[in-house]
């Protein structure tokens, strides 16, 4: 009996702690991308084609292998 | 036992005129192919030697004749399309309407990834040339797959494998591998369906391409298990498995464990290692399935009544793997195998946990996590045109455009190389198969080069009338260990051809 009482506990901290590790995780990892996106994302704004409509319809291929 | 293997990519790369859509792209990538040629081939050019191409060959034990063939499947046909062999043991040519680089034949996957890269940097070279000439229009080449219009283009991976071991045990044991593996090494699409026409983001670039199980064709009905069976290599002794599911990688860690990887399976299928059956129910719509869910939460359904995601079933081959080696080699495992293992094992991991870890190693997850930083800051659809363009120019050759070489140039993406090795086998061979004497024959005797290919060197001798071929049947023969002191020796080729023939 005592054992059946312990287990659902056990395993309800093993959620928990599983669950606030992502968390953690995801919001550190937003923070580093956050700040490198705006500069890497200017660096590519410079090297893109102009007109992407027109760029993208005019690259037509013929199939291959 | 291990990732080492006789092995060699092919690569068709995307070619465009710019400003003019309709340009004939054969010419073009003639254009090309000749531009580097004339620059760099010395003197004569040699010709490619078809003799023992046999394109309709199939793997299922018959030839299936050239009238029923498309004409696309003709490869042995020479249209006069530009094609020469370089000094590094390569194959540069007009394939279609695409310009392809073959790499020489290989051992490990590190050297894949080398001789790989170096065909990038041929094509960049050639292109570069091409647009120097009078009149012509700046050409441009993209290493990708599909326009995004219904036509798609290959890159091919080539194993050697014993003949020993019979096809359907390939079939059995590396389909589901094919359906699974695209998480590890697409090169990531806007766009789904053959044509794109609906709007999102996948995994793969060739998946919706692909229509039947397992077949001969190459341009059309196009299967997940090819069977041309050319082996270039005793036929008795070797097959080799031509396999044209992958994408076009740009990103070395996916090339590298897309080579690593299959070589260890399809070492355990040798081995007849494989005990367990991971046959995937419906392996087309699988396939496709895998490639449009970006979470890689789509969940494959097993003929053994399992379901798992595409990672999970990469995982049970990992785990596999990791036995084999173990099992076979220990401690004696060589340095690529345990590494190949290790970053499979951690890629994997990360896939799992959160695709967008792989960011810096991955080509399909660098492009994603690229496109929805544009989807974030400019709140942009999938139909906008902006994402399809750096879906396209993600792949462009040039190391001031091409956005996989800009966030290489940030440091977001991983290398395995560093440049001078890359730049150095673009001119030298691998020394540890034959590419190693068909590259240095073309390299010091030019002149008197006739014609090459996989399996021959054809000398054109003075004093000679007739064409003298020296056959190469082994690729594990005429390496530097074997010719190389002989080469250095000889002079000239007709020394050379006396102390072959003596």
């Amino acid at each position: 009996m005592a054992q059946e009482q312990k287990q659902p506990r056990r395993s309800s901290e093993t959620e928990e702690a599983v669950e606030t590790a992502p968390e953690t995780d995801v919001a550190e990892r937003k923070g580093t991308i956050d700040a490198d996106v705006d500069d890497i994302l200017d660096e590519i704004d410079d090297v893109l084609e102009t007109n992407a409509e027109d760029f993208v319809k005019s690259f037509i291929q013929k199939g291959g292998q | 036992m291990s990732v080492r293997r006789v092995m060699g990519t092919e690569v068709e790369y995307g070619i465009s005129v710019a400003g003019q859509p309709h340009a004939n792209p054969m010419v073009a990538s003639s254009q090309v192919v000749n531009a580097y040629a004339s620059a760099t081939v010395r003197a004569r050019r040699a010709r490619w030697d078809f003799e023992e191409e046999s394109p309709l060959r199939d793997a299922r034990g018959f030839d299936m004749s050239r009238q029923v063939a498309d004409v696309s499947q003709l490869t042995d046909e020479d249209l006069g399309l530009a094609n020469v062999i370089l000094s590094n043991g390569a194959r540069l040519y007009v394939d279609h309407a695409h310009p392809e680089y073959s790499t020489p034949e290989v051992t490990t996957p590190l050297d894949i990834v080398r001789w790989d890269k170096a065909g990038e940097q041929v094509m960049l070279d050639a292109q570069v040339r091409a647009g120097q000439l009078p009149g012509g229009a700046p050409i441009l080449m993209y290493k990708n797959n599909t326009d995004g219009k219904g036509a798609s283009y290959g890159a091919h991976e080539n194993y050697l494998m014993r003949r020993s071991t019979p096809f359907a045990d390939i079939v059995k044991h590396l389909t589901p591998f094919f359906v699974s593996r695209q998480v590890v090494c697409g090169a990531g699409r806007v766009g789904i369906g053959q044509d794109g026409r609906q709007h999102g983001f996948q995994v793969s670039q060739r998946a919706d391409f692909f229509e039947v199980e397992v077949g001969l064709e190459t341009t059309l009905k196009r299967p997940i298990i090819n069977t041309r069976d050319e082996p270039h290599a005793d036929p008795e002794k070797y097959r080799r498995l031509h396999v044209i599911i992958g994408d076009a990688n740009l990103a070395e860690v996916s090339t590298y464990l897309k080579v690593g990887t299959t070589s260890l399976v399809l070492a355990m299928i040798e081995d007849r290692f494989l005990d367990r059956d991971l046959a995937v129910e419906g392996p087309v719509a699988a396939l496709r399935e895998v490639s449009h869910d970006p979470t890689l939460r789509q969940l494959l359904r097993l003929r053994d009544g399992r379901t798992l995601t595409a990672v999970q079933l990469q995982m049970e081959y990992l785990e596999l793997a990791r036995k084999y080696v173990e099992d076979r080699l220990g401690d004696d495992a060589d340095a690529q195998t345990v590494d190949v293992l290790a970053r499979w094992e951690s890629v994997l991991d990360r896939l799992e946990r959160d695709p967008m870890l792989c960011a810096g190693e991955l080509d399909w997850v660098a492009k994603l996590k690229l496109l929805e930083q544009y989807r974030s800051r400019d709140g942009l659809d999938w139909d906008d045109a902006k994402l399809a363009l750096i879906d396209l120019q993600y792949s462009d050759i040039r190391p001031e455009k091409g956005l996989y070489h800009r966030l290489v140039g940030a440091g977001r993406i991983e290398r395995l190389l560093d440049q001078p090795g890359v730049d150095d086998a673009m001119h030298d061979p691998p020394e540890d198969t034959r590419a190693y004497f068909r590259g240095r024959c073309l390299e010091k005797y030019a002149d008197h080069v006739a014609a090459a290919s996989w399996d021959s060197v054809i000398f054109d001798l003075p004093g000679r009338e007739s064409l003298q071929r020296v056959p190469t049947i082994d690729p594990l023969r005429g390496t530097r260990a074997h010719v190389g002191e002989l080469l250095d020796r000889c002079e000239t080729a007709q020394q050379l051809f006396a102390a072959l023939t003596r």
